[in-house]
C-alpha cells in the first residue's frame, strides 16, 4: 500500500520538482540534521552552553576533554565547547549573508539573461566571462584592506564575486526551459513575464539552485573561517571557529587536541553542504543502470575435422544480466569466400560480428558453443590473439572507428609497426602503399579523421584493417552510413582486395542487393537464430523460410509493377520475450501450432541448403504459398 | 581557435583594467583615506590636506588611475606608502615562491590525479570508492587546517620536515624540495581528487567510443589503447582543469603562504591587507591577475594542440 503511494507519488512528480524526492533519501537527513545542530546550538548558546564563552580559568588552561570540559579548555582556560556554540552564531550568519547576496545577484540576473535573451544576455555573458577571471580571494582582501571593520560588506562583496558561476548555472537552465514548447504557448498566449517566470522557470531551475548553493555555502564557511584564521574576522575576544584554529596553531606543540574541535565542525558543516549538494544532484539527474554481474562461459572443444577458415557451432551468445541474444547458432565460412549475415536490425548480426573477435560489451560473453579457426579450437579470449592478424572488423561507423587527435598516417603506421615493425622509411612506405592499395593520395595520411568524408574514412578504416594481412575480415555494415554512389565504390574496393589477397569476408548486412551482387553464401539471422543459409542465388530465388521470404518481399528492386510490396507485420522481438518455439511464429503468415510448441530443429531440403522452418515445403513453387 | 584567442585576449585586457579601476574606485569610497591610515589617530586638518595633496589624494580619482595607468604599463607599480618601498620590486622578490608553490602544487595535482583517474577507469570498484572519499576529504578540508595537522605531524611529532620557512633554489636545491614538501601537499590535496574524478569520467567516455573498438580489433595492445589513444582523448578536457586548478591554488597561496611562513605574494597580500596598504594589494591583485591571463592563454594553446578540432587549417 505504501509502496504502491510512494511510486505513485515518484511518477507523478513534475520534471521540475524532482529535487523535493532527495528529501526522501535517508542520506539527505544526516547532513541536514547535523546543519540543524549546528544552528540550534549556535542560536541557542546563551542558554544551552555550559560557561560563558570570555569566561577563563586560569587553573585549567589546555586541558585534554573531561567531564568539567567536555572538549577541554584553551590556552587561557576557556571553554572549548561553549566557544565553538557561539563561534557558530558569526560563522552561519556570514554563510547566510554570502548564500542570500548570491542568491539576489546570481539568481535574479541569470534568470533574466537567459529568459529574456538578446542584448542583456549578450552583455551578460561578457561580464560572466571578465568576472570569472578574477581571483576571488585577492580582490576580497582589497575590499577588507578598505573595509575591513564592516564585517558584512565584506561578506556581501564575497556573494557578489561568487555569484557569476550560479548566474551561468542559472541562465543555462532558463534558457532551456526557454526554448520549452509549453513556456513558448504561455508567452504566445500573452503571460505576463513575471508570471511566466514565477511559474514555469523558478521551479524548473530550483534544483541546480539548491547544488550550486549548498556547495557555495560551504565555500563561504570556508572562506570565513580562512579569513578569521588570517586575523580578519571578528577581533577576539569574541570567538569564531577560523580564530580558534588560531590559537589552536600558535599552541600546537603542547596541545594538539585544540586543532581538532573546531577543524572537525567546520569540516563536517562544509561535507554536510556538500553532501546535501549531491543528494539533490543526484536525485535531479536520474540514475544510470547498474551492470550485472559477468557471465560464464562452458565451451565444448570439436573433434569433427573441418576444412572451413571459421567454423561455429551451438554458439550462445550471453551479454550482462544474464540476456542471451544470440542461441545455436552455427556458421562456416571457407578460405577466401564471401558470406553475407543478413536481417533485421537486433537480431544479433553484429554482436555475431563482435563476438569473433571478443569485442561482447562488458559483462558479455560467448556462453556455449565451439568456435574453430584454421583448424584450432579457440577459447573466447583465444580470439583475441587474432585481432587484427587474422580477423579484422571494420564498422558502420567509419569517421567514428578513427582516433579523431591522430592524424591518418599516424594511426596506420602504428598499425604497420605493430605487425612489421623496420625502420622509419619502410614504416612510411608500407603506409603509403596501404593507402594507395585503398585508392586514397598520400595527402590523406595528413589529414584528422573529421576531414575525411565518409567513403575516404571507411577506405582509410579498410587500410587499417588490411595492415595486418587477415584471412578475415568482418564488415559490419560497411555502407550502411555511405551514400548509393560511395557505397558502390567501397564495395567494388573489398571485392577487389578479396581478389587480390585471397581474404575471406564476412559481411554483415541488411541490403539483399548488396548479398545479390557480393556474396557466394549468406546466413539469414532472426532474434538471435539463423533461420537459413545456403548459396546466396538460391536463397534470392528460392527462399525455404517465411523470414527470408518476407525481406525479399519487401524489397523494392524484386516487386514486379502492379503487385504491393509486402510487410512483414510486427518487429523483432526482444530477446526476454523469444517464443519457446520457431521465434518467428508471432509474425509468420504459415505458422501452424505445432510451430510455437518446440523449438524447430534446422532441415536441409537441398545440399548446402538449410531452413528452420517446419513448413519449408509450403513455400516450393507450387506449394502453398509460392513466392514470387 | 584564433576567434577564441583573441576573444580571450580582449577580456584579459579587460579584466585586468576592471580589477585595477575597481581597486582605485574602492580606495575613494573607503571611510578612511590612506593619508589617515598613515597618520596614525592624533594628526592636524593641515597635516591631513598637505599629506593628501603630496599622495595625489586631492586630484579625481580617474586622474589618479590614470596616472597609475601610465607608470603601470612602463613596470612602476607605484610606492608603498606604509613600509616606502616599491610594490613592483617587493612583489617580484616574493613571485618565485609563490610560483615555486603553486608550479610544484599543480603539478602533483595533475600527476597524481590522472594517475588515480586512469587507474579507477580502467579497474573500476575499488580505486573509484578511495576516489569519492578523497574528494570528499579534499572538499571538507580546510586547507589552512590541514596545514596544521601536517605541520602538527611530520615536522612537531616527527620532525622529519621543517615547518615553516622557505630556501631559494638557488641556495640549496635540496633545502627548497624539502621546504615545500608540506605546503605543496597542503595546496595539491583537494584538488587531485577533481582531477581524479574528471579523469576518471573523461576516460570512460574515450573508452566506450567506437574508435577503441576499432583499435582493439585491429589488434592494437591494451596498454596503447588506454595509455596512447584514450589519455590522449581524455585529455582534453582535463587540460582545462590544469588552468582551473592553477588559478585556484593563487587562493590557496594565502592561507597556506601564512600557515608555513612563506615569503611569497600570498604572505605580501595579508600583510598589506593588515596594514591597509593599498597600493601594496592593489599591485598583487593585478600581478595575479595577470598570472591568470597568462596561464588561461597557455591552456587555450594546449587545448588547441591537443584537440585538432580547435585548430585552424
Amino acid at each position: 500500500m505504501t509502496a504502491g503511494i510512494g511510486e505513485f507519488v515518484a511518477h507523478g512528480v513534475r520534471p521540475g520538482r524532482r529535487w523535493l524526492a532527495a528529501f526522501r533519501r535517508p542520506l539527505a537527513w544526516a547532513p541536514l540534521g547535523y546543519l540543524a545542530l549546528l544552528v540550534t546550538g549556535s542560536v541557542l548558546a546563551p542558554v544551552l552552553a555550559p560557561y560563558r564563552p570570555a569566561a577563563t580559568d586560569l587553573d585549567h588552561v589546555l586541558a585534554g576533554p573531561g567531564p568539567a570540559h567536555p572538549l577541554g579548555t584553551d590556552a587561557l582556560g576557556r571553554d572549548v565547547l561553549t566557544r565553538l556554540m557561539y563561534g557558530g552564531q558569526i560563522s552561519l550568519l556570514h554563510a547566510a549573508i554570502v548564500v542570500g547576496t548570491v542568491i539576489g545577484v546570481g539568481v535574479t540576473s541569470g534568470v533574466v539573461a537567459g529568459y529574456l535573451g538578446g542584448w542583456f544576455d549578450r552583455a551578460f555573458t561578457w561580464v560572466v566571462d571578465v568576472l570569472l577571471a578574477i581571483p576571488v580571494l585577492m580582490t576580497l582582501l582589497v575590499v577588507l584592506a578598505v573595509v575591513g571593520e564592516h564585517q558584512t560588506v565584506v561578506m556581501i562583496a564575497l556573494g557578489v564575486l561568487v555569484s557569476p558561476g550560479l548566474a551561468r548555472v542559472v541562465r543555462g537552465a532558463a534558457l532551456a526551459v526557454r526554448k520549452e514548447l509549453y513556456v513558448a504557448a504561455a508567452r504566445v498566449c500573452g503571460l505576463p513575464h513575471r508570471r511566466i517566470v514565477a511559474a514555469h522557470v523558478l521551479p524548473r531551475i530550483a534544483g541546480p539552485v539548491i547544488v550550486q548553493v549548498s556547495l557555495l555555502a560551504g565555500g563561504a564557511l570556508l572562506i570565513d573561517a580562512g579569513l578569521s584564521y588570517l586575523g580578519f574576522g571578528a577581533q577576539p575576544p569574541d570567538p569564531t571557529w577560523g580564530d580558534m584554529i588560531a590559537q589552536a596553531a600558535s599552541v600546537i606543540d603542547r596541545q594538539p587536541w585544540l586543532l581538532v574541535p573546531p577543524g572537525v565542525v567546520l569540516g563536517l558543516a562544509i561535507l554536510a553542504f556538500g553532501l546535501l549538494g549531491d543528494v539533490v544532484r543526484d536525485a535531479t539527474a536520474g540514475h544510470a543502470e547498474a551492470p550485472g554481474a559477468a557471465v560464464t562461459p562452458t565451451l565444448t572443444p570439436r573433434d569433427e575435422p573441418t576444412t572451413a577458415l571459421l567454423s561455429l557451432r551451438d554458439i550462445e551468445i550471453t551479454l550482462s544480466g544474464g540476456r542471451v541474444v544470440v542461441a545455436d547458432l552455427g556458421l562456416d565460412i571457407g578460405h577466401g569466400e564471401t558470406v553475407a549475415l543478413v536481417g533485421e536490425s537486433g537480431c544479433g548480426k553484429s554482436i555475431t560480428g563482435r563476438a569473433l573477435l571478443d569485442l561482447l560489451p562488458a559483462g558479455g560473453a560467448v556462453t556455449a558453443g565451439s568456435f574453430r579457426f584454421d583448424g584450432a579450437d579457440l577459447a573466447p579470449a583465444g580470439a583475441r590473439a587474432l585481432r587484427g592478424s587474422r580477423i579484422a572488423l571494420i564498422s558502420q561507423d567509419p569517421v567514428g572507428a578513427l582516433d579523431p587527435v591522430f592524424t591518418v598516417g599516424c594511426q596506420l603506421g602504428e598499425l604497420v609497426r605493430l605487425r612489421h615493425g623496420g625502420s622509419r622509411a619502410e614504416l612510411r612506405s608500407r603506409t603509403l602503399d596501404l593507402l594507395r592499395d585503398v585508392n586514397l593520395t598520400d595527402a590523406v595520411a595528413r589529414r584528422y579523421p573529421h576531414e575525411l568524408s565518409g567513403g575516404m574514412a571507411q577506405r582509410v578504416a579498410i587500410a587499417m584493417a588490411l595492415a595486418g594481412e587477415p584471412s578475415l575480415l568482418v564488415a559490419d555494415e560497411p555502407t550502411t552510413a555511405l551514400d548509393a554512389a560511395v557505397q558502390a565504390e567501397v564495395l567494388g574496393l573489398l571485392g577487389r582486395l578479396r581478389a587480390e589477397r585471397g581474404m575471406a569476408i564476412l559481411l554483415i548486412t541488411h541490403d539483399w542487393s548488396v548479398v545479390s551482387s557480393f556474396c557466394e553464401r549468406a546466413y539469414v539471422m532472426y532474434a538471435g537464430h539463423i533461420v537459413e543459409s545456403g548459396p546466396a542465388e538460391e536463397l534470392l530465388a528460392h527462399p525455404r523460410h517465411p523470414y527470408t521470404d518476407g525481406l525479399l518481399g519487401a524489397m523494392p528492386s524484386r516487386a514486379r509493377p502492379g503487385t504491393r510490396l509486402t510487410a512483414i507485420p510486427g518487429s523483432v522481438p526482444d530477446p526476454a520475450h523469444w517464443p519457446p518455439g520457431c521465434h518467428f511464429a508471432p509474425r509468420c503468415t504459415l505458422a501452424t501450432a505445432e510451430c510455437a510448441a518446440a523449438p524447430v530443429p534446422v532441415f536441409e531440403p537441398a545440399t548446402g541448403h538449410r531452413t528452420r522452418c517446419l513448413h519449408h515445403a509450403k513455400l516450393l513453387p507450387g506449394g502453398e504459398r509460392a513466392s514470387a | 581557435m584564433l576567434r577564441l584567442i583573441a576573444h580571450r585576449l580582449v577580456v584579459s585586457v579587460a579584466l585586468v583594467f576592471v580589477v585595477s579601476l575597481a581597486a582605485f574606485l574602492l580606495q575613494s569610497a573607503a571611510p578612511g583615506d590612506l593619508a589617515r591610515a598613515i597618520l596614525g589617530r592624533n594628526f592636524s586638518v593641515q597635516a591631513h590636506e598637505q599629506l593628501r595633496h603630496q599622495l595625489g589624494l586631492d586630484r579625481p580619482v580617474l586622474v589618479q588611475y590614470g596616472q597609475w595607468l601610465r607608470d603601470a604599463l612602463h613596470g612602476d607599480l607605484g610606492t608603498s606608502p606604509i613600509s616606502g618601498l616599491s610594490v613592483a620590486d617587493e612583489i617580484a622578490g616574493r613571485l618565485p615562491v609563490t610560483l615555486s608553490l603553486i608550479g610544484c602544487a599543480t603539478l602533483v595535482t595533475a600527476v597524481v590525479g590522472v594517475a588515480l583517474g586512469v587507474v579507477g577507469a580502467v579497474h573500476g570498484g575499488r580505486i573509484g570508492r578511495v576516489v569519492d572519499v578523497l574528494s570528499l576529504i579534499g572538499y571538507a578540508l580546510p586547507s589552512f587546517w590541514f596545514a596544521l595537522t601536517m605541520v602538527t605531524l611530520f615536522a612537531v611529532t616527527v620532525q622529519l620536515l621543517p615547518a615553516t620557512g622557505y630556501v631559494a633554489l638557488g641556495a640549496s636545491p635540496a633545502g627548497w624540495a624539502r621546504s615545500l614538501v608540506l605546503p605543496v601537499a597542503t595546496l595539491a590535496l583537494p584538488g587531485i581528487a577533481v582531477f581524479a574524478k574528471q579523469t576518471r569520467d573523461a576516460m570512460l567516455e574515450a573508452l566506450s567510443r567506437d574508435y577503441v573498438t576499432a583499435l582493439r580489433a585491429h589488434g592494437v595492445p591494451e596498454t596503447s589503447v588506454v595509455l596512447r589513444h584514450a589519455l590522449r582523448n581524455a585529455a582534453i578536457p582535463v587540460v582545462t582543469l590544469v588552468g582551473l586548478t592553477f588559478i585556484g591554488l593563487l587562493s590557496g597561496t594565502v592561507f597556506v603562504e601564512s600557515v608555513f611562513a612563506m615569503p611569497g605574494l600570498g604572505g605580501l597580500a595579508v600583510q598589506a591587507t593588515t596594514q591597509h596598504d593599498i597600493r601594496m594589494i592593489q599591485g598583487v591583485v593585478v600581478v595575479f591577475t595577470v598570472i591568470v591571463v597568462v596561464v588561461n592563454l597557455a591552456v587555450d594553446l594546449a587545448y588547441g594542440g591537443l584537440n585538432p578540432k580547435a585548430r585552424v587549417r
